[in-house]
């Protein structure tokens, strides 16, 4: 440690290091204030769903009508059979993952990247594709028809 | 200074508040070539009041619940403004916890610091640190990613294999046969109640302790400043070694910025738990060499299940290690060196181990 | 089995109960028993049928037994079981194989009783193929249900381990159609089996295990197999490739090739090398087919010009918005928003290059002006996370300069204070 430095000089070094530490502490904490301030303001998406995701609202689908809406990371399909029933699947071909579509006119699901076909349950029915669609759960809750993942047992 | 004056007085006259900091301006803090080490304990508590911080940030956004806890990580990362910041943090700032508090303990070991009266200090501190792991393990689960699931899985199952109580406290843990999202909510409570009153509870009686006994100094140097009371050097806690205390904190509060705006901790996938474990599983890093251990253990020692031979090695050495300071005394120095030898072979297994964990498959 | 007949016991003995064992096991298995194994089982080859294969055969897991297809009495010891008197027929000309299979095969009444919803037309349709006619016509070369489905270890065509699983199916129809030598009366090329172990078709199914991908089955048929014609090529590719079919059927191509009496999709695509198609087709490397007919500078040749450089802008497009994200990703941002419409531009490209099939270029950039929107979209997103993550970095700059000032006002501050203060 040094010692001794003429008297003069101390009252203006003094005051530097106020500055420095003092501007220092203040635009530190500022720089820590203003990330927790922003966080603190709520987001204007309020939440991105999780399981459940309203798909559509009561009358926008005709019967047999069908809509694909995005259900987490995939698109699915939601499908108003002619008899009125609401019925959700996984829009994801089984085979090679193109998005499949509700043919009004068969009355089954299609995909049209290799003619594969499923039934209104999900099923495989003709063509290529391996396995089911994945189904979902359908409730309606007030004038929204929301679709949520199966439960397990 | 005179705002700085003003309230001082006003607490002073309420709250006398001379006399309550009165034996924290009295306490000093030895000046020798190891005094660095010193800062690792109060660095550990610089972290844990963050994470006191940003985990309560965290919980305005964050929601429990196998449906909506990735999701909601994912939403605080994307969608919540410097939500990526805080949860950042938080991730490193926990590993960055559980390493001080690692090489706080074993400063503690090499420079002989627990020994008489400091034991309670070196028992409370060896809860903390088993604290923060149980912080670490329950907190990894809660972001619901695969790789969380499935090491949370692992690890729980390493748990039920203790002998007669194993099964029972892998239900308790698991909140069931199978890690679900019973387990995520459990854990949920484990990380934001349980262990953060009982964490806080030991860390006001790991530092009253230190406050009590006062700072250690290194036994031989003890032996000589006592021999020549002239040569002993002291700073004051207040200022001198606060002032440096909060220098180291801001280094690290730099260093934590830089890595979470670097690289900000990643999220993973959501958990799918009807998919297959992918390759690689590994536990957090602090976990990795009991994990490389129990992996490499073979499955038959002598008759019994090379697992719960692990398992319970483990444990014994735990036990040993947290009833390190009664040891001290034994034996003409034979017990000091056994320590020492203990210690060194400690962090070397350790740290081979961890690594050995990491190159191999 | 060798320890069978090395031990001391007669060992028509132990069959017979192992027979019995069998009959306990499964109440549908023969009650009867079979002496012909006895023999047969350590016969040299062709003669040799060993229990092991017998029991791997569905006939005999129905309960059928050597006697159902070649006659005799089996209950009857050595060569009495194979009198004339007891309708013994010995080894089937191969000409009759096909009627003898038939004899079942053909008969929905009997087939009901085993699975009533296997077809029975198999012998109907052996005859109007070329293997059935050639066979008709005397030539026992050509392949019977025998040579394809296998004899006395015959396996569902469920089972992976069938002949005519479809995995296996192209090995099967190559034991005779990749051998030159055998295949030289016939005049017709070898190179099948090679080239379609190149094709996209055989990858979908060797690789992928996708069992729905064509095999040689599917477009010349199983027990009709004949080479379609010219005019049913279209059709045959149409059973997979519906949107392809349906605006090629629009297409001015589909008149002029039919009255050059040229095969549809197989000008273009190929037949057993089938690979999977690049823009390059519509260039004019040696992956080209457009220039094959047309003639540089003329109407369709621009045409071919603007569909290939739209293809081209929108494959550059989605490459570039997905490096964007890589770049971004990398450096810790979270884009699966955008990743997850990368895969509608990737749709849309799909989309354009199937539209090819229309060969109307203003049909194809319409597709192509879709996928454009998506990546530019994408780009954008990539474009933002950069622009956010250098917001990070610049943030953390200042911090970190904010930082670092009170780090050393702190220690020019403990130095200050520290030499003004009495000396402990």
């Amino acid at each position: 440690m040094e010692t001794q430095e003429p008297a003069k000089i101390q009252p203006v070094r003094r005051r530097l290091v106020e500055i420095l530490l003092g501007g220092g502490v203040v635009a530190s904490i500022v720089a820590f204030v203003y990330p927790v301030l922003r966080y603190l303001v709520p987001p204007p998406v309020p939440d991105l769903g999780g399981d459940e995701v309203v798909a559509a609202k009561l009358g926008d689908l005709k019967p047999n009508g069908s809509k694909i809406f995005r259900f987490g990371t995939r698109p699915a399909l939601l499908l108003l059979t002619a008899e009125g029933e609401y019925r959700a699947l996984s829009a994801v071909c089984t085979h090679l993952s193109c998005t499949v579509q509700y043919r009004n006119d068969l009355h089954e699901i299609w995909c049209a990247c290799h003619n594969g076909l499923y039934d209104l349950n999900g099923r495989n029915i003709s063509g290529p594709p391996p396995r089911p669609l994945d189904a979902f759960q359908v409730h309606v809750r007030g004038d929204e028809i929301v679709v949520s993942r199966k439960r397990e047992a | 200074m005179s705002l700085f004056t003003g309230v001082q007085n006003w607490l002073d006259e309420r709250f006398h508040w001379a006399e309550l900091i009165g034996p924290l301006k009295k306490k000093t803090v030895p000046i020798h070539k190891l005094s660095y080490w010193y800062f690792l304990g109060g660095i550990t508590l610089f972290l844990f009041m963050i994470q006191v911080c940003t985990g309560i940030l965290l919980l305005l956004y964050y929601r429990p619940g196998a449906n909506e806890a990735f999701e909601s990580v994912q939403y605080i990362m994307t969608r919540v403004q410097f939500g990526w910041l805080i949860r950042s943090i938080h991730s490193w700032a926990a590993n960055l916890m559980i390493l001080t508090a690692f090489a706080h303990m074993f400063s503690v070991v090499f420079l002989r610091a627990y020994r008489k009266p400091r034991e309670m200090t070196w028992l409370s501190g060896m809860v903390l640190l088993f604290l923060a792991m149980g912080f670490g393990f329950s907190g990894y689960l809660l972001p619901w990613n695969t790789l969380a699931f499935f090491a949370t899985k692992v690890g729980t199952e390493i748990t039920g294999q203790v002998p007669i109580v194993g099964h029972s406290m892998m239900v308790f843990l698991r909140g069931g046969e199978e890690v679900t999202g019973a387990t995520l909510t459990r854990f949920f409570g484990f990380h934001v109640a349980v262990l953060p009153g009982l964490t806080t509870l030991l860390v006001l009686i790991h530092l009253a302790l230190v406050q009590y006994f006062g700072m250690s100094v290194p036994p031989g140097l003890e032996a000589r400043w006592e021999a020549a009371p002239g040569e002993a050097r002291q700073m004051k806690f207040f200022p001198s070694f606060f002032l440096r205390e909060l220098m180291a904190w801001y280094i690290a509060l730099g260093a934590l910025g830089a890595l979470a705006a670097i690289l900000p901790w990643e999220l993973g996938t959501k958990a799918d738990p009807f998919a297959s474990a992918p390759a690689g599983i590994r536990p957090e890093w602090y976990f990795m060499f009991m994990f490389q251990t129990l992996k490499k253990i073979p499955a038959k020692v002598w008759f019994l299940d090379g697992e719960v031979v692990g398992i319970l090695v483990f444990g014994a050495a735990g036990l040993l290690w947290m009833l390190l300071p009664f040891f001290d005394q034994v034996g003409r120095g034979r017990g000091r060196r056994f320590i020492m030898g203990a210690g060194i072979f400690a962090l070397s297994y350790i740290i081979a181990m961890t690594i050995y964990g990491y190159m191999a498959k | 089995m060798a320890t069978w007949r090395n031990s001391g016991l007669p060992r028509r003995l132990i069959l017979r109960l192992a027979l019995l064992l069998f009959a306990c096991a499964d109440v549908a298995y023969a009650q009867t028993a079979n002496t012909c194994l006895d023999c047969h089982s350590v016969q040299d080859p062709p003669r040799r049928v060993t229990e092991e294969q017998f029991a791997r055969d569905i006939h005999s897991q129905k309960g059928l037994n050597c006697a159902s297809c070649h006659g005799g009495d089996p209950t009857k010891a050595d060569l009495d079981a194979m009198s004339k008197a007891a309708g013994f027929r010995g080894k089937i000309e191969r000409s009759q194989i096909p009627a003898l299979c038939g004899k079942c095969h053909a008969d929905g009444a009997y087939m009901r009783q085993y699975n009533p919803s296997l077809r029975t037309d198999q012998l109907s349709q052996y005859k109007t193929s070329v293997h059935g006619k050639l066979l008709e016509k005397g030539d026992t070369k050509v392949a019977v249900c025998t040579d394809c489905h296998g004899v006395h270890d015959l396996r569902p065509v469920s089972d992976t381990r069938s002949k005519v699983h479809p995995l296996n199916v192209a090995q099967t129809c190559a034991r005779c159609h990749a051998d030159a030598a055998y295949m030289k009366a016939y005049s017709i090329p070898t190179d099948q089996f090679e080239k379609y172990s190149t094709s996209v078709h055989h990858q979908a199914m060797a690789a992928r295990g996708d069992l729905s991908a064509p095999t040689c089955t599917t477009c010349h048929g199983n027990h009709g197999a004949a080479p379609p014609g010219v005019d049913s090529v279209q059709n045959v590719c149409s059973k997979c490739h519906v949107f392809q079919d349906q605006m090629y059927e629009k297409s001015s191509h589909k008149a002029a090739f039919q009255s050059a009496g040229l095969p549809g999709c197989v000008v273009c695509h190929g037949n057993h090398g089938i690979t999977h198609p690049t823009d390059a087709k519509l260039g004019t490397g040696p992956a080209a087919t457009c220039m094959q007919c047309h003639s540089p500078g003329d109407t369709c040749d621009l045409a071919r010009v603007e569909m290939l450089s739209g293809l081209t802008r929108l494959d550059s497009a989605i490459k570039d918005a997905d490096h964007t994200l890589s770049v971004a990703e990398s450096s810790g941002m979270e884009v699966s928003a955008a990743r997850l419409e990368e895969d509608q531009a990737r749709d849309a490209l799909t989309k354009a290059r199937v539209t090819i099939h229309s060969f109307r270029k203003e049909l194809v950039d319409h597709d192509i002006q879709e996928g454009l929107k998506i990546a530019e979209k994408n780009m954008l997103a990539g474009k933002a996370a950069l622009a956010d993550r250098d917001y990070r970095r610049r943030g953390l700059g200042w911090a970190l300069v904010f930082i670092f000032a009170t780090v050393i006002g702190l220690f020019l501050y403990i130095r200050q204070i520290e030499r003004n203060a009495p000396k402990t």
